[in-house]
């Protein structure tokens, strides 16, 4: 038999870490629609959303924890694995593919050895494709976390990757 | 509900008010095609196949969501309509991989057919295909999520039949997906394989792995399952004359669509390679092939010099509860009128013979009050000492209906079962402290005035005695003895009392009980002092554990009653009785099953005729029937198997399973269905009742039936309950008893308005008493047995491969820090010992069970819990006390 009927808690009787989410989880029990806000915390208190998170708030909350992945992976705000320590957000827009953003993009996974929408194994980076961020005059750009940097060519990769390092 | 007139293509149909255009057209029998739609559930309108054009409207709409209303005109096939139809298949085509010629569904796929209906001939449109992996990581469902259309059946099945939660969208856009959480595979997820989901897929996203690799049926028969009570309806897909699959029929009464992986994926047990396909004759201590001629005239010949030397009461038959009404009907013949014995019983003993007589004495019938369809309904459910999520699967997923619904649910249990998680109220009773709990529950609602005063006076007799009793059992002692905080008690008394529609559930848990009569009489009590019987979803419903074992008793296979459970102490209904079969019938109550191995072991009894049971296995203390059987001077056993039981016989005789034989089961609700015949008996194999008439006639009693709707006819004319039964007339959906005359619609719920079937309900006194054996220096642990979803008790864990896969051996619960104390870790192999017996099963760690408590079930020949397990009995029907012993757990 695969699995246990009678499931055990998924913490294997370890309460701590999940303590701060229960604190989440007082705050919205018994409120209807309360799903997507405890999911926002639970991100911003653990960065992404684990499995046993996912398990833990469906105990709480008494919603399936298919449902709660079902609403997870639809919005791309949720994350479920865990995210670097400094987001890349690189650019593709029209002004940005004009200017080149394929090499700049090529150029990060090339130092980061790890391709689009991935994180670096050192949980350092983790890099991501965005449409625009409405700083075309400085095409090609990037933002790491919530600094931009504008006007880049591939040689200046290195350089900016190693202030966040 | 009020009317509204439509028309639909220029037909005006006058409808309900509530229903939508999709339905209306359904009456008007104007085909509208679909594909996200189920008449079974809430209509999505994702798929867009099913638009239809209103006057006045903008757009297009689905039919499958749009109301109806006063004046509306609705046109279903003009050329927008079928247009955009044809655009929606084509793009769901051109996401779809070109794979049908190799495709399982080919030829029922709704898709394609769809397609065909639409006259589409080249796809218009070119797109990407989804490829992702396939998950045939389990013995059961195929999941090929490249060929699914996204119409989300499964999802909602999933979740407003089943109500599982296991399929769930996931992702968004082109990468959207049905999946279970986090993208596992069905084996690492929750699901419990009832399949519903691969009834619900139109095309070959969901496949039975069973119907992989063998062909397209060449019919379906429909028929009743073999497995538990519930009585579930589905169709036997047959294919050269083999039986390969199950599929679901949507017009079984009870279930519909819904069933479980037992009854979908483990009939596989008819061809098995194990089953008996010749009469076996010992000889020299071996088995050696015969006749039945050969086989028939020993018996004969046998019975009759033992019956004439040792008188007819040496000879003792064990009827089945899964053999069909017809067989137990002539087996209980054979005994009475061509033995002359009343010694016949059947595993009825070892489960709810405490029921039979138990709501008899207090209600004057015993069975299931209330009808499976109206659980959705309940308002509040007391499930104690019953595991319906995985002894009677389909009650369970009715049950979560009710729950998804608002029903409120109470579950007094010792183990964390998948319904104790589910329980706003939780009674974590120590085993075999039910009475305690009942009397405690009643002490509160008498306090509190929550008691039914009108339906006491009006309805029942014999209040005062119980309140005189239950007046010595306060919350503090309550608590002290079950472990039930008291705070918790009161919760329960007031959900449970003050509902306005309660029904309580229970099995084995209740029943397997030196007690178990009394806890069912306390059942009773707290029924009546409620007054929550005799309407639609409020009663006390006994979920009776075996595909036919209401039917075996009715059928009168117990040693006290005839058919209809007439008295055979009764002189009237024995006259009745000898008139009919046309002989002289003792008076005498028969053996009950434990009083025959006693017996056997005395040697007071000679030889014994055993139908389709496996004592060895099935009753409690095994050495005991052991050493009863080997001290019989004959024994016959008739089974599909060489059983335990058949291996300490003298002839045995091959049986026919249910696959290959007409008759009738007799469900937990008292629905009388049909069971017929898909495939010829295998081997030389013979329908029990067929070698029970030949043997009556070698005897010197013709019996002769050439159908066994003739015996139905004959059972229909000695059983009251049963008078308006036949073949025709149950053919569709069967009946539930009673059926007292011709024409009779049958009783959905007993006892309406509180008229019960004895007149006044009889109120019963009952003090608790402990259980015969609890834990002590020597033996710490209480043991306690049930059933696990994957297994049908002894007979599934050899004979059907698929199951057998997946649940392959027995594993015993114990609390982590039991465990730790005594340094097991999960999977360790463990010896159990009791003061009757040792067995050896792995390690299950979990908190299901409470520290100082292991549970066990006794599905596995290689673990034999009966060996361990106390031979003590109920004091009034003799049903053992399986639910308790005391045992030592050690690493093994």
């Amino acid at each position: 038999m695969s699995k246990d009927q009678t499931n055990q808690c998924c913490c294997g009787g370890n309460n701590e870490q999940f303590a701060k989410l229960d604190e989440v989880l007082v705050k919205y029990e018994g409120v209807k629609g309360a799903l997507i806000p405890v999911l926002q915390e639970a991100q911003n208190v653990y960065g992404y959303l684990s499995k046993d998170i996912i398990t833990r708030i469906g105990e709480k909350l008494g919603i399936a924890t298919s449902q709660i992945y079902g609403v997870a992976t639809f919005y791309s705000q949720f994350h479920l694995k865990p995210r670097g320590r400094n987001i890349i957000r690189v650019c593709q827009g029209t002004a940005c593919h004009v200017r080149g953003a394929k090499a700049i993009l090529q150029a990060l996974e090339d130092n980061l050895k790890i391709s689009a929408g991935s994180t670096t194994p050192d949980l350092k980076f983790t890099l991501e494709t965005v449409a625009c961020i409405g700083a075309c005059g400085l095409a090609p750009v990037l933002m790491i976390n919530d600094d931009t940097h504008g006007r880049l060519t591939p040689e200046a990769i290195p350089g900016i990757l190693a202030k966040y390092a | 509900m009020s009317q509204v007139t439509l028309s639909i293509d220029g037909n005006k149909v006058s409808v309900p008010s509530n229903i939508t255009v999709l339905e209306a057209a359904t009456k008007l029998a104007i085909h509208i095609p679909t594909l996200c739609y189920l008449s079974d559930l809430s209509p999505e309108g994702s798929c867009r196949v099913c638009v239809v054009e209103i006057k006045g409207a903008r757009s297009l709409v689905t039919a499958c969501t749009y109301p109806v209303s006063e004046g509306l005109e609705v046109s279903t096939n003009t050329p927008a309509v079928l247009e955009a139809r044809r655009t929606v298949v084509e793009m769901l085509l051109a996401n779809h991989p070109q794979e049908c010629p190799t495709c399982q569904r080919s030829q029922t796929c709704e898709l394609q057919s769809l397609a065909h209906e639409l006259g589409i001939r080249n796809v218009r449109f070119t797109g990407e295909k989804r490829k992702y992996q396939l998950d045939d990581s389990n013995p059961f469902i195929i999941r090929d999520n490249s060929k699914c259309v996204l119409c989300g059946r499964c999802v909602r099945v999933c979740k407003e039949v089943q109500v599982c939660n296991v399929l769930e969208w996931t992702e968004r856009g082109f990468t959207s997906k049905v999946t279970p959480t986090f993208d596992s595979t069905m084996k690492d997820s929750s699901c419990v394989f009832c399949g519903t989901c691969v009834s619900a897929c139109p095309v070959g996203a969901l496949t039975e792995k069973s119907l992989f690799g063998v062909g397209k049926p060449d019919k379906k028969v429909k028929t009743t399952c073999p497995f538990c009570g519930v009585g579930c309806n589905f169709d036997l897909n047959v294919k050269n004359g083999k039986v390969i699959g199950v599929t679901s029929n949507l017009e079984g009464p009870v279930n519909g669509r819904l069933l479980c992986v037992k009854g979908r994926f483990g009939t596989d047990y008819v061809h098995s390679p194990e089953r008996l396909t010749v009469p076996l004759i010992k000889k020299n201590g071996n088995f050696v092939e015969s006749t039945w001629d050969e086989a028939l005239d020993i018996i004969a010949k046998k019975f009759s010099t033992i019956k004439n030397t040792y008188g007819s009461d040496a000879l003792a038959a064990v009827s089945s509860a899964r053999c069909v009404n017809e067989d137990n009907y002539l087996m209980q013949k054979f005994m009475r009128a061509v033995i002359g014995t009343n010694n016949i019983d059947h595993c009825a003993r070892t489960c709810h013979s405490p029921t039979v007589a138990g709501l008899a004495t207090s209600f004057g019938s015993g069975a299931m009050t209330n009808s499976i369809n109206e659980i959705p309904d309940c308002k509040v459910m007391f499930i104690i000492g019953a595991n319906p999520s995985e002894a009677h699967p389909v009650i369970g997923a009715k049950m979560r209906q009710a729950l998804r619904k608002g029903a409120k649910l109470i579950v007094a249990d010792p183990r964390k079962t998948e319904m104790a998680q589910k329980a706003d109220i939780w009674l974590r009773l120590k085993p075999g402290t039910d009475v305690m709990l009942i009397n405690g529950l009643m002490h509160i609602i008498i306090r509190n005035e929550w008691s039914n005063q009108k339906f006491i006076a009006n309805c029942t007799t014999g209040f005062d005695k119980v309140k005189a009793v239950v007046e010595k059992y306060p919350p503090d002692l309550v608590e002290k003895i079950t472990g039930v905080p008291a705070e918790q008690l009161y919760k329960a008394a007031k959900l449970y009392a003050t509902s306005e529609r309660s029904s309580i559930f229970y099995t084995l848990g209740i029943t397997e009980h030196t007690c178990g009569t009394d806890n069912v009489m306390s059942l009773a009590n707290l029924t009546m002092l409620t007054g929550h019987i005799g309407k639609p979803s409020t009663g006390v419903n006994p979920l009776r554990g075996q595909n036919n074992v209401q039917g075996s008793c009715d059928m009168g296979a117990l040693p006290n009653v005839y058919p209809g459970y007439q008295q055979v102490s009764q002189p009237e209904s024995k006259k009745k009785f000898e008139k009919a079969w046309n002989t002289i019938l003792s008076d005498k109550p028969g053996l009950t099953l434990p009083d025959m191995f006693d017996a056997a072991n005395r040697g007071d009894l000679k030889a014994m005729y055993i139908m389709g049971e496996d004592p060895v296995l099935s009753d409690a203390d095994a050495h005991h029937i052991r050493s009863g059987l080997l001290n019989l001077d004959f024994l016959v056993v008739q089974n599909l198997f060489l059983t335990e039981t058949a291996k300490l016989a003298d002839i045995i005789l091959p049986a026919s399973s249910f696959a290959e034989k007409d008759g009738t089961f007799t469900n937990t609700e008292r629905r009388i269905q049909r069971v017929r015949q898909a495939i010829a008996p295998i081997g030389k194999s013979r329908p029990d009742w067929q070698i029970i008439a030949d043997l009556a006639t070698r005897m010197g009693y013709s019996m002769h039936y050439d159908h066994p709707c003739q015996i139905m006819d004959e059972i229909a004319k000695l059983t009251p309950a049963y008078t308006g039964v036949n073949y025709d007339r149950i053919d569709a959906t069967g009946l539930q008893w009673p059926v007292p005359e011709a024409g009779h619609p049958g009783t959905p719920y007993l006892h309406s308005g509180g008229n019960f079937t004895c007149g006044l309900g009889y109120f019963m006194a009952v003090e608790y008493e402990p259980p015969a054996e609890v834990p002590d220096e020597e033996f710490p642990f209480l043991l306690t047995t049930g059933r696990i979803l994957y297994h049908y008790n002894v007979s599934t864990h050899k004979y059907s491969k698929r199951l057998s896969e997946h649940a392959p051996e027995e594993r015993m619960m114990l609390n982590p820090e039991d465990a730790i104390k005594l340094d097991i870790k999960e999977n360790d192999l463990v010896r159990i010992s009791s003061r009757r017996g040792s067995v050896t099963a792995k390690a299950w760690l979990t908190d299901a069970v409470a520290p100082g408590i292991v549970w066990m079930s006794f599905h596995f020949s290689a673990t034999p819990t009966n060996e361990v397990t106390n031979g003590a009995y109920d004091k009034v029907t003799k049903t053992y006390e399986y639910k308790v012993c005391a045992v030592q757990v050690k690493k093994a």
